[in-house]
């Protein structure tokens, strides 16, 4: 397997769930995810932001195999999750949680969580499950003595090194890292990351990483997409994104990143109103209205994804084939 | 003129089955009208009971004490507890981190908004309600009026929020303790509402004690800074003096932790602070940071003072201010 190409696929991925609307109101359709195409090259690490409610933690479930797509495809190395069952996509993908305290089971203890997938998916004898345990505490830099500790004796940042081993004892090829480090103190919160950087260029792993807190993601991402309201409406290189975001609502939530530097104040933020009802989306293109710059088009055309920088934007602003019509 | 609050030596101590746990130690501060004090520390390090403690809010088994604990002229440490609950929501109130739980659910809005405002100054009904709407225009809330009837689950999270500040400020209060108000909070949610708290504070006056663990918040908010570690103040200054020249080794390790956009080299190993918080209980012998502390030496064994090193920026560390500012830290 070469190290260039691509990890993990999505071609139109689309999820919509129905919302019952009550005793006699039927149900409504929500899409969660709207024809979502992603690409994860190999050895990268993909950051996806957005508000919640954007649909960032539907997309890691389809991701995960825990829910089926409405539409579209997933290719992970070049082969599609429909011929497959969920125990081959937890051999190639695997989760980060962000709360090591609710997924960990504490009545289990360290050697008993790690050896659980062994056990499920029955690839190496039992004689050899210690050895391999062992080998992934070394590896996220755990002391041997731990292994027969239980969670509910270690503290925030060792419970997150034993959910980060029990998702790659089975050397997946991909990891969806899930808000990993947002309920860990700031000074743990830089061990792991320093522990995910270390491990993906060890294993070549491929991470999806997932969280709110924009100053993390710039740090450790090398693209970026930004999620609004199940669909990605910017995806550039993090540098570029970061530097000059082009998507009005990229652009909002990247100037609410509070640095931490005492002589500027609480930034505004250039956008109005609140989060949509994702079941009664707003027309046109969904942002529409709280974007500063929208036009009459934007109420009425949903804006297509255009090719920009080795990624895209997807807003009418950017469209040539729309520039006279938002001038 | 003597300041808003002004605390010295304030103590929380816990009797628990193996001794006395002593979470909040000899915390001392004096705060303005109109100042804005940010308490910054990890989990564990007491901030939020050193805020309980304040408001005499404490579980009922911690026991509170100190030298000095005066607010607004009064002495609060010699309060009896009805009087203490006429000052609360008065002259000083709280804002919760989690709004969900600390609104009532079976109650509208309205009723919660108004109740302690028609106790607290015995106002007609029709005026609370007036001040209520009144202040959840001032928070940004639209069609406010038509709120009042709403109750807590019909709102999101941020208007849930925007309530309780809403709430925290019905009776006009000196003082506002926000314990991490805007942690559960969307980033864009949080800038917005750390931006109309601003603006609140420079139209009502009113002083704000912020508890929090985000560095960005504290930088962008703060006048003064307190950084808290195993239950006591390690180092306190200005916003400037404690971003531009951290000096107790605890803050620049914390401060190398986190990855600062435009500064950090990206993809660049991030600081740590390894090792773990000292036991609480029976106190902490000598520095409690010691054992986290990469230039520790012997005489870290007994407690360093908080000493001002010059223009109010004060520091507990047995070391003198020279060593200090040349130290870079690196992780033990």
């Amino acid at each position: 397997m070469t190290e260039t190409g691509i990890a993990l696929e999505l071609s139109g991925v689309t999820k919509t769930y129905r919302i019952s609307q009550g005793l006699f109101g039927g149900s409504k359709p929500l899409r969660a995810l709207d024809n979502i195409s992603l690409q994860l090259r190999k050895g990268e690490v993909l950051g996806l932001v957005g508000e919640s409610g954007c649909g960032k933690s539907t997309l890691a479930k389809v991701l995960l195999g825990l829910e089926q797509p409405t539409n579209g495809e997933v290719h992970v190395y070049g082969q599609p999750f429909a011929s497959h069952d969920r125990k081959w996509i937890a051999r190639r993908i695997q989760p980060i949680f962000q709360d090591p305290y609710s997924s960990l089971n504490p009545r289990k203890t360290v050697r008993e969580i790690i050896t659980l997938p062994l056990r499920v998916h029955d690839v190496v004898e039992s004689r050899e499950w210690d050895k391999e345990v062992g080998g992934m505490l070394d590896l996220v830099g755990l002391p041997q003595r731990l292994i027969d500790a239980s969670p509910s004796q270690m503290s925030g940042g060792q419970r997150q090194r034993v959910a980060i081993a029990r998702a790659l004892i089975m050397r997946p090829k991909v990891v969806i890292c899930d808000e990993p480090t947002s309920a860990l103190d700031v000074s743990v919160q830089s061990q792991i990351l320093n522990l995910l950087m270390d491990l993906r260029d060890e294993l070549g792993l491929t991470y999806l990483f997932i969280s709110h807190n924009l100053a993390v993601v710039e740090h450790i991402a090398s693209r970026v997409a930004v999620m609004y309201l199940g669909r990605v409406v910017e995806q550039a290189p993090a540098d570029r994104i970061f530097d000059a975001p082009k998507h009005p609502y990229a652009s909002a939530l990247l100037d609410s990143i509070l640095t931490p530097d005492p002589s500027l104040g609480v930034p505004d933020v250039n956008m109005d109103g609140n989060f949509p009802n994702p079941v009664e989306p707003p027309s046109g293109c969904t942002f529409h209205p709280r974007c500063p710059s929208a036009t009459a088009l934007c109420s009425r055309k949903r804006p297509e994804p255009v090719d920009q920088d080795s990624g895209f934007v997807t807003c009418h602003l950017h469209d040539p084939a729309h520039q006279g019509e938002m001038a | 003129m003597e300041p808003l609050l002004s605390v010295e030596n304030l103590r929380v101590e816990i009797p628990i089955g193996a001794g006395l746990l002593k979470p909040v130690r000899d915390i001392s501060f004096d705060l303005k009208k109109g100042e804005t004090l940010c308490i910054v520390g990890e989990s564990g390090c007491g901030k939020s009971l050193t805020s309980l403690a304040l408001m005499g809010l404490l579980p009922r088994a911690a026991r509170r004490s100190g030298d000095r604990l005066r607010f607004a002229g009064r002495d609060l440490l010699g309060l009896k507890e009805r009087q203490m609950a006429r000052l609360r929501g008065q002259s000083m109130s709280m804002i919760f981190q989690e709004p969900m739980t600390s609104l009532n659910p079976s109650y509208a809005i309205g009723n919660q908004l108004t109740e302690g405002m028609i106790r607290h100054q015995g106002v007609s009904r029709a005026e609370a309600r007036d001040r209520a709407i009144l202040l959840l225009e001032k928070v940004g809330i639209t069609a406010a009026a038509s709120r009042l009837a709403q109750f807590p689950h019909q709102l999101s999270g941020g208007l849930r929020q925007r309530v309780m500040i809403a709430m925290s400020l019905m009776c006009d209060p000196e003082l506002i303790i926000a314990d991490e108000p805007t942690t559960a909070l969307d980033v864009t949610i949080q800038a917005k509402i750390l931006g109309m708290m601003k603006e609140l504070q420079a139209e009502f006056g009113m002083a704000m004690i912020f508890i929090t663990h985000d560095l960005g918040v504290v930088a962008r908010i703060a006048d003064k800074i307190a950084v808290m570690y195993a239950g006591t103040f390690v180092e306190t200054g200005t916003a400037h003096q404690i971003f531009d020249a951290p000096t107790h080794p605890y803050t620049k390790g914390l401060l190398s932790c986190i990855p600062v956009p435009g500064k950090t080299k990206r993809g660049s190993r991030l600081g740590a602070v390894p090792g773990v918080v000292p036991s609480l209980v029976g106190g902490v012998r000598g520095c409690g940071f010691a054992s986290r502390c990469p230039v520790r030496q012997a005489a870290c064994g007994k407690e360093p003072a908080l000493t001002d090193r010059g223009a109010g920026h004060a520091c507990r560390c047995v070391m003198d201010s020279d060593a200090l500012r040349n130290m870079v830290w690196e992780a033990a």
